[in-house]
């Protein structure tokens, strides 16, 4: 008898998981679908050429131009200053400082910084904005974004940078370059795709946000002509769009759900052609 | 001799300028709970913390801050997700972990964090299209209630799809990284797969499992645009999932921009924001010092 309980009861949970697992797939298919059905059938030249005319989010004519600029203005500026942040900073650790309670410290401090919500990151910067007297502009958004992306893109390279082997920085030191110029030159050249990597994963997350730009990036009709004027963002723009209960402008919204997964898909595939490549060599 | 001296030079100024980036990184974390505990302030000195936490009376005009409505709508939203996600996550990671054939193993990886990649605002989207009408249309009425279909179930429902992927990845990489030996022996000794996943590889990894688990529930206490768009936000303690909640991330995305003209309002939104960052800390905190004992890369 006891046998038989016990095959039954792995079948049982065996069943259970494969239930479960096709669950978290048909999750995935159902959300892609959604958007590639609700989506891919709205969007239009229009969509992608136009700016938002008057009465734009009552139906009539337009696009989500300046979203999708202003998303990508915002996003490639703010990876390039958290770029501008993490390479010195993972080098440090890596190179200049490793194995040192500094580096731990610092780890851990980014990994804190990883769980804080973004809307913490964008009330916090509106904060700060707001002590320095600006009002939302293109410039706060990009400042807020590259703090919340800056634990993302630096742990990422971490990951790759520690997995240089002492032995290239001691033949590196061994033949007389500086700690400088075995970072840059060794150190850099060797991890480089996985670094680009990291980066593209931040640009990704970056660009997926909402809720840190909501108060710091504000929202606009128009291109941002300076870093001064507020910028709209996709997440934002497909907010506001399904918010309103005009059809015609909640099918725009799924049109920008579109576009804004499909730039996020491609750039986490390339992501991972590149991390995969890495691994390989 | 001279270009020697340059490249010594070059090494030292870089090695300042880094290190002062480093430590200026570092002590974000710490700048933000002081920028956030110093707006917090003139609400706090008004009222004590603990009137403001379990008062139920939200009149931002009068001077009321209490914020516990929002608390509950939170715990409601996050306890809903964290009832979902940890069984699937737990039976998915075992099952992906220990039975899949490799090339299933090798795909679900990627396919995993393509989920954990799509922004909230899509789940959002997702939620409003597809899980609105079903709570609405199905659950509710099946439930014998009727609910507009924006209630904290369907957040819940949202944020239970958002951090499953967190979550599996973490468990898969922790169950992964117990040594084959162990299951080796088990099996040796006459157990079967099933008993030896049941007694050895889970009770191993249970650490490891509850630490992914509890980074999941700080995911999910802090995400904002996804449940903004499905809880209702309502100013009312729910009493059922079927009734709209109005969790603190979306108090503080609603109402930000308006606080302005109302004394004391910002104030009162940061400080929400700073018991979400407190929180959200001490959770993580826990589950990555376990993850970190344990080994376990845990970058999602």
């Amino acid at each position: 008898m006891r046998p038989i309980m016990k095959k039954i009861e792995e079948g049982f949970f065996k069943a259970l998981m494969l239930a479960c697992t096709a669950a978290v797939f048909v999750c995935l298919a159902l959300i892609l679908g959604t958007i590639i059905v609700k989506g891919a059938g709205s969007v239009n030249l229009d969509m992608l050429t136009k700016t938002p005319r008057g009465g734009y989010y009552l139906g009539k004519g337009g696009g989500v131009l300046n979203a999708i600029v202003g998303s990508f203005m915002l996003s490639i500026a703010a990876t390039a200053a958290a770029l501008a942040m993490s390479l010195p900073l993972v080098l440090y650790i890596n190179v200049y400082s490793k194995h040192s309670r500094l580096a731990s410290f610092v780890r851990m401090s980014l990994d804190i910084l990883w769980g804080v919500p973004s809307i913490v990151y964008g009330a916090f910067g509106f904060t700060v904005m707001m002590l320095f007297g600006m009002k939302t502009s293109l410039l706060g958004g990009i400042a807020v974004v590259s703090i919340l992306i800056l634990p993302i893109m630096a742990r990422g390279m971490d990951a790759v940078v520690a997995l240089v082997p002492d032995e290239l920085l001691d033949a590196s030191y061994s033949l007389g370059a500086t700690r400088f110029e075995t970072a840059f030159k060794v150190v850099v050249r060797q991890a480089l795709p996985g670094m680009v990597s990291a980066a593209l994963i931040a640009f990704g997350r970056g660009i997926g946000d909402a809720a840190s730009v909501i108060f710091t990036a504000g929202f606009s009709d128009r291109i941002p002509a300076s870093l001064f004027e507020p910028a709209a963002t996709l997440p934002l723009a497909i907010f506001y769009q399904l918010g309103t209960p005009f059809p015609e402008v909640q099918n725009r919204a799924y049109a920008s759900a579109f576009i804004l997964t499909l730039l996020i898909l491609s750039v986490s595939i390339t992501a991972r052609i590149l991390t995969y490549k890495f691994k390989k060599t | 001799m001279n270009m020697a001296r340059t490249r010594v030079l070059k090494d030292i100024i870089a090695s300042g300028t880094m290190r002062f980036v480093a430590v200026a990184c570092a002590a974000l974390a710490v700048l933000m709970a002081l920028g956030l505990l110093l707006k917090a302030w003139p609400v706090l000195k008004i009222k004590p913390i603990y009137d403001i936490l379990f008062s139920r009376s939200w009149s931002p005009m009068k001077g009321d801050f209490g914020l516990f409505s929002f608390i509950m709508g939170t715990l409601w939203v996050t306890g809903i997700a964290l009832v979902i996600a940890v069984p699937i996550s737990l039976l998915t990671s075992v099952y992906l972990s220990e039975y899949a054939p490799r090339a299933l193993k090798e795909y679900s990886k990627p396919l995993i964090d393509l989920l954990a990649g799509i922004p909230s605002v899509i789940y959002g989207l997702w939620g409003v299209v597809m899980i609105v009408p079903l709570v609405r249309d199905l659950l509710a009425p099946a439930c014998g209630s009727s609910s507009s279909g924006f209630s904290v179930l369907t957040a819940g429902i949202v944020l239970s799809i958002m951090i499953l992927p967190v979550i599996i990845h973490i468990s898969i990489e922790v169950l992964q990284s117990i040594p084959s030996e162990l299951r080796e022996a088990s099996l040796a000794l006459g157990a079967g797969r099933w008993e030896t996943v049941k007694y050895v590889v889970i009770r191993k990894a249970r650490p490891g499992i509850v630490a992914a688990n509890v980074l999941g529930l700080s995911r999910a206490f802090g995400e904002t645009m996804a449940v903004l768009m499905v809880a209702g936000n309502v100013v009312k303690i729910p009493v059922s999932p079927f009734d709209p909640g109005y969790p603190l991330p979306a108090l503080i995305a609603n109402n930000y921009g308006e606080m302005l003209s109302i004394p004391l309002y910002d104030s009162a939104l940061l400080l929400a924001a700073l018991v979400l960052f407190v929180v959200v800390i001490c959770f993580s905190a826990a589950s990555r010092y376990i993850l970190h004992r344990l080994r376990v890369r845990e970058s999602v």
